[in-house]
């Protein structure tokens, strides 16, 4: 492997990490704060895709279209639809234990696919990319990089700083970091922490169908779309330390590159590679690379 | 007394009757397809396509009415045993037509070998079903995975590659159609330099994108479906790979996905049993007649769906409609020439198709036919003791 491919593999994996990232960070705060296993994470990346899909022509007609102006329609509706299942959903699995919250989340899980049979059919479908972000950029002779993988890229730093900025320089991050430590104190000091989680799940929610949708051009949308990428999201969640955010940026990186460079040095493993490499970081730490915070 | 004499007696001449009438009754064939999930269009193609020569033959097979059972195979493997013995056992049917699903169609092939009901796959390519799994009652009215794919290795050559990459998911269908091509291109003359896969269902291509950057070969060779095809197509144009390093594949890589691939995807060449614009009256009549009867144009599945019921015609027409001679039935099967929509083919000793695999190149949103690839190509049936 020369110097100049080794560079684009590593930009591969820089990319790819960030976009596990984005959904990651979703769950991480749900996870990690609330104490919620939430299955249903991947569900919320596939209806992210979904709406980008289904929501562009209409966004097209009625606002006057634009790629940034879907991507805002989008998150805007899954924080909606985020808040109203907490209320409806989640608010009733604080106190109760692992297993019922795992039973729920799967039941979504079947719910949202079959929601998405009914109301966009079983087809593959194409998101088409928007003018601005379609050129590409020559890299190395024979290949050329997507513009738009590089808009992923960007996107993906700016909400991994704009979490790490919240989380730790605001009044909010401060309610957040007592809430997850302990829940009934923070309530007796008078901060309603029913509401604070409600707006936490509702970003989940938000995140993940933010990089869904941000995806959706150059995954395309199809059936069961969600699954693959929600055991990768419990992996980066799990290696990174539950409910952090650097940990997960981290983690994420370094999954991003032993997939990628798993694939092209040792393709026989390459399935089982990030597996080993979260079995090994939990023998050394087994509360994962951070702890909360 | 006198009364249950009588009764007696009426049961006898009902049972009699019963028995009698046994040539009339109808012929039981199962439909075990998928109709949920990701294959559900594929499962309803199938069975549009041989309910459609049943109603050309006004309803009836070899002079026999038919009565259709269905069972979902949700192509679940899992379930494909129980599912199988649900039309075998509970239904008895005389025949069974599916599936779509390589795992499930393995499941169904071995429940119908050791019931010894007679089974014709509608489109699971996995070889094995007409390898080491075959039998005087198996046949296949599809492709083996080899097929489509051995045949562009001659082709690919015929352009001037002498060197290919193959990518593919790591698992059953991808292997096989890749081991084809390397056969195909390897006896012309070329060298596969790498094989590339990844693990199923992963999308993610770019690491190995770049690595068919660094390798130059002359072509690229795959082998992807549905949504990974959809995303592989664009990825490769994206990465502007298409333009130094040409693409090809088998027919599965463009069927079904080309409005989602768009732009991507125009101009690929691609080799399947069938492809748009053959052009013949066959054909023609064919689509016409499909297209009048749903209201939907037809796919290569509709057109294995429809081929299944013609090779059933022509293994009852020799028999008269007469089950019971379920040797003379098989055999009439396995030595028929099925005048097919794709053109006409006859089956192997191991039962499955030896027809013709077309070359086609995108053009819009259709396949259309470039020229044969190979003339009435077989499938090696390895492992196949028949």
């Amino acid at each position: 492997m020369d110097i100049s491919i080794l560079l684009i593999q590593s930009l591969n994996a820089f990319q790819y990490g960030l976009l596990l990232f984005l959904v990651a960070s979703g769950l991480t705060l749900i996870f990690g704060i609330m104490g919620i296993i939430n299955l249903a994470h991947g569900s919320f990346y596939m209806i992210g895709a979904y709406m980008a899909f289904a929501l562009g022509p209409l966004v097209d007609r009625w606002l006057g279209g634009g790629f940034l102006a879907t991507l805002a329609v989008c998150v805007l509706a899954a924080g909606v639809l985020g808040y109203l299942l907490e209320a409806a959903f989640f608010s009733y699995l604080y106190k109760r234990n692992h297993l019922q919250q795992v039973l729920m989340t799967y039941g979504l899980i079947l719910v949202f696919e079959e929601l998405r049979s009914i109301l966009v059919g079983n087809d593959v479908h194409g998101v088409p990319l928007p003018a601005w972000l379609q050129g590409s950029i020559p890299l190395g002779g024979v290949m050329t990089y997507p513009v738009y993988r590089l808009f992923i890229s960007g996107v993906g730093i700016a909400v991994a700083l704009l979490l790490y900025w919240v989380i730790s320089r605001t009044r909010l991050g401060m309610m957040l970091r007592a809430g997850a430590s302990n829940r009934e104190m923070i309530g007796s000091l008078g901060i309603d922490i029913n509401k604070l989680y409600r707006v936490v799940f509702a970003a989940g929610v938000a995140l993940a169908a933010l990089a869904g949708s941000i995806a959706a051009p150059v995954s395309s949308v199809y059936p069961g779309m969600g699954n693959g990428v929600l055991i990768i999201c419990f992996v980066v969640v799990v290696i990174g330390g539950i409910g952090s955010i650097r940990g997960a940026f981290l983690a994420a990186m370094l999954v991003g590159f032993a997939e990628t460079f798993g694939q092209v040095l040792f393709p026989s493993a390459a399935g089982v590679l990030v597996y080993l490499l979260m079995a090994f970081i939990l023998l050394c730490k087994p509360e994962g690379l951070f702890k909360q915070g | 007394m006198n009364h249950v004499l009588t009764r007696a007696a009426l049961a006898a001449a009902l049972t009699i009757a019963a028995g009698g009438a046994h040539a009339d009754d109808k012929l039981k064939v199962g439909f075990m397809l998928p109709y949920s999930g990701t294959f559900a269009a594929l499962g309803t193609a199938i069975e549009n396509g041989f309910k459609l020569y049943v109603a050309e033959q006004g309803g009836k097979l070899g002079g026999r009415e038919i009565e259709y059972f269905k069972v979902d195979d949700e192509s679940n493997p899992a379930k494909a045993a129980e599912n199988a013995n649900r039309l075998i056992k509970r239904d008895q049917v005389d025949v069974l037509i599916g599936t779509v699903h390589s795992g499930v169609a393995m499941a169904l092939a071995k429940a119908a070998k050791d019931a010894d009901t007679t089974l014709i796959v509608t489109n699971a390519g996995a070889n094995a079903i007409t390898g080491p799994l075959c039998g005087p009652g198996i046949f296949r009215t599809s492709f083996t995975n080899w097929q489509p794919a051995y045949a562009m290795g001659p082709v690919a050559y015929a352009k001037g590659h002498k060197t290919a990459v193959t990518i593919t998911w790591k698992y059953a269908a991808g292997d096989e159609a890749i081991g084809g091509f390397k056969e195909g291109f390897e006896k012309a003359g070329g060298k596969v330099v790498r094989e590339l896969s990844l693990p199923f269902p992963n999308v993610e291509f770019q690491p190995l994108l770049t690595e068919i950057a660094a390798l130059k070969p002359d072509m690229v060779f795959t082998f992807f479906a549905g949504g990974g095809a959809v995303k592989f197509v664009q990825d490769y144009h994206a990465a502007g790979l298409d333009k130094t390093i040409p693409l090809y594949g088998s027919g599965f890589l463009t069927d079904g996905t080309l409005q989602a691939q768009g732009a991507s995807a125009q101009g690929l060449l691609t080799t399947l049993h069938y492809a748009d614009g053959l052009n013949t009256p066959r054909d023609n009549a064919f689509r016409a007649d499909y297209s009048k009867t749903y209201k939907a144009q037809p796919d290569v599945y509709a057109v294995q769906g429809y081929d299944a019921a013609q090779l059933m015609q022509s293994g009852l027409a020799a028999v008269k409609g007469d089950f019971s001679k379920k040797d003379a039935f098989r055999s009439a099967m396995r030595t028929a020439t099925v005048d097919s929509p794709r053109g006409t083919f006859t089956l192997s000793k191991a039962g499955n198709p030896v027809q013709d695999i077309y070359l086609r190149r995108v053009d819009g949103l259709e396949n259309k036919v470039v020229e044969v690839a190979v003339q009435k190509l077989a499938d090696p049936a390895r492992g196949c003791k028949l």
